[in-house]
């Protein structure tokens, strides 16, 4: 039986759901025959993640460095993640485990939309999420920063990987998270214009990227308004932007590689094969 | 040794002008002993879309396997081609699904879309992927590779050119790392067919 799929009488070899643990005790033995270090390298978001509410609605920031120990695995992800049409939530710790979850709550969020035929509330997406993570002790690493608006105003959560939640009027997670709360404390107001809350989420989110080594790149801001309206800014700012310093370095002859450069033993070329053109004629029934 | 360096992998794919290349390296290892020089880590799925896989070659050969079931399940069902974007989403879903045991492989895939507009993506072990427009990296020398790929890419380049520059990357990263290399195979995938050339690389 191929791993990760399940019989039954309507659909042969359907995927199963949820997670599979059929090879941890393999990788359990696998891993103690490892030398120095038995923790396996997961892609994690490093991250400087916070959320503010203002008089009319919440802001989210985030910056877009994803690491793989100390070597940047990718300079610009996306770490502010949709959850509902009213709701958004940045996600810090491990990248797999924060998309995977903050995907299934959204979903989740979206039939219950169905069955109840109301918008969702920031308080069901907390408790979904807490409920979740909490059931798996804090295995599942996903910290987040949780914003929306909904009947019963703006909200911003932050929850921690082992299932707690605090509803806050501002918060920072991630490595980057002193940094940019640093700035929060000293410059955050109750009732701000929407101008002074992207601009203090700008700079809280810079004080990660500049600061915190597991930070960087770019800062992704989003706007959830109490009238309904979500204003997503990828890539609101580019402070770490390459390309006019690259424009200035002389790129030398010698990285321009000439046909034949390299020496081969073997060459084949295959064609792609052919799809007959037109698809299916009608059957003709006499 | 740690188990993704148990047996040693290169694996870089870019995208150049309506064609994207696909390099990895030949060897398999036993930690410093080498075992073959033709293993296979990159995967044809279909005409237009290639899979490689680097890390533990067990589970590079479990994980073809079950990708080539999933994938042909698909078909059947859907009357289709699957394309790359549903590919990479599969195999990250896949990994994810083994999130407390997971298979040690970091996979790249590498295709042209329906359109022949390249598509590169890439993934760690328990499936969180980036997808990226210019090169992919992933195995044992992926600082090497990095730097190699940085230094040498140039957007829209033709397939020749391409070819060029993947082998050239990839035999200097392995050359800087004592569990990859032993040879080096290149497909350059446009949209005429697929140009598979092995390289002539240092066997130490």
């Amino acid at each position: 039986m191929t791993a990760g799929s399940q019989m039954n009488a309507n659909n042969l070899h359907e995927p199963a759901a949820g997670f599979d643990f059929s090879n941890y005790l393999r990788n359990q033995n696998l891993l103690q025959t490892d030398g120095a270090a038995p923790k396996l390298k997961a892609k994690k978001t490093g991250t400087t993640i916070v959320g503010t509410v203002y008089a009319g609605g919440v802001v989210l920031g985030a910056d877009t460095r994803a690491t793989n120990d100390t070597e940047v695995a990718e300079r610009n992800c996306e770490k502010i993640h949709y959850i509902a049409p009213n709701m958004y939530c940045c996600g810090a710790g491990t990248a797999a485990d924060t998309e995977n979850t903050t995907a299934l709550i959204s979903r989740q969020l979206e039939l219950l939309r169905m069955d109840t035929a109301r918008p969702s509330r920031l308080v069901t997406a907390v408790t979904l999420l807490k409920r979740m993570l909490f059931r798996y002790q804090g295995h599942v690493s996903a910290a987040l920063v949780l914003g929306g608006c909904d009947l019963q105003g703006p909200h911003i959560y932050q929850i921690y990987p082992h299932g707690s939640t605090a509803k806050l009027p501002y918060t920072s997670m991630g490595s980057g998270s002193l940094a940019a709360m640093a700035v929060l404390e000293s410059s955050w107001q109750e009732n701000m214009t929407e101008d002074m809350a992207v601009q203090l989420v700008q700079r809280a989110i810079g004080a990660g990227i500049f600061n915190d080594l597991g930070s960087g790149s770019n800062c992704d801001i989003c706007i959830i308004k109490t009238d309904g309206t979500v204003d997503y800014r990828r890539n609101a700012v580019k402070p770490n932007e390459l390309a006019p310093l690259r424009a200035q370095v002389q790129r030398s002859g010698r990285l321009n590689m000439r046909p034949g450069l390299t020496p081969i033993i073997k060459s084949e070329f295959k064609p792609h094969p052919v799809v007959a053109a037109g698809g299916e004629t009608a059957m003709e029934v006499e | 040794m740690s188990v993704m360096t148990y047996n040693g992998a290169a694996i870089i794919a870019m995208a150049g002008k309506d064609c994207v290349g696909i390099a990895a390296d030949r060897r398999l290892g036993v930690q410093l002993t080498t075992i073959a020089t033709d293993f296979p880590k990159i995967f044809q799925m279909q005409p237009k879309l290639f899979v490689g896989l680097a890390g533990l070659g067990t589970d590079v050969q479990t994980l073809k396997n079950l990708l080539e079931f999933r994938m042909n399940l698909y078909k059947l069902k859907e009357e289709r081609d699957m394309s790359p974007k549903v590919l990479s989403h599969m195999l990250g879903k896949i990994l994810y699904s083994k999130r407390f045991g997971p298979y040690f492989v970091e996979p790249i895939v590498a295709g042209l879309d329906e359109s022949n507009k390249p598509f590169l993506s890439t993934m760690d072990l328990i499936g969180a992927t980036s997808e990226e427009k210019d090169f992919v990296v992933s195995g044992t020398c992926t600082g090497n590779m990095f730097g190699m790929c940085e230094s040498l890419y140039k957007p829209n380049m033709e397939a020749e050119e391409l070819f060029e520059t993947l082998a050239q990357a990839l035999l200097s990263s392995v050359d800087r790392d004592a569990v990859s290399g032993w040879g080096g195979i290149v497909h350059i995938i446009t949209k005429e067919g697929v140009l598979t050339k092995e390289l002539k690389g240092r066997q130490d």
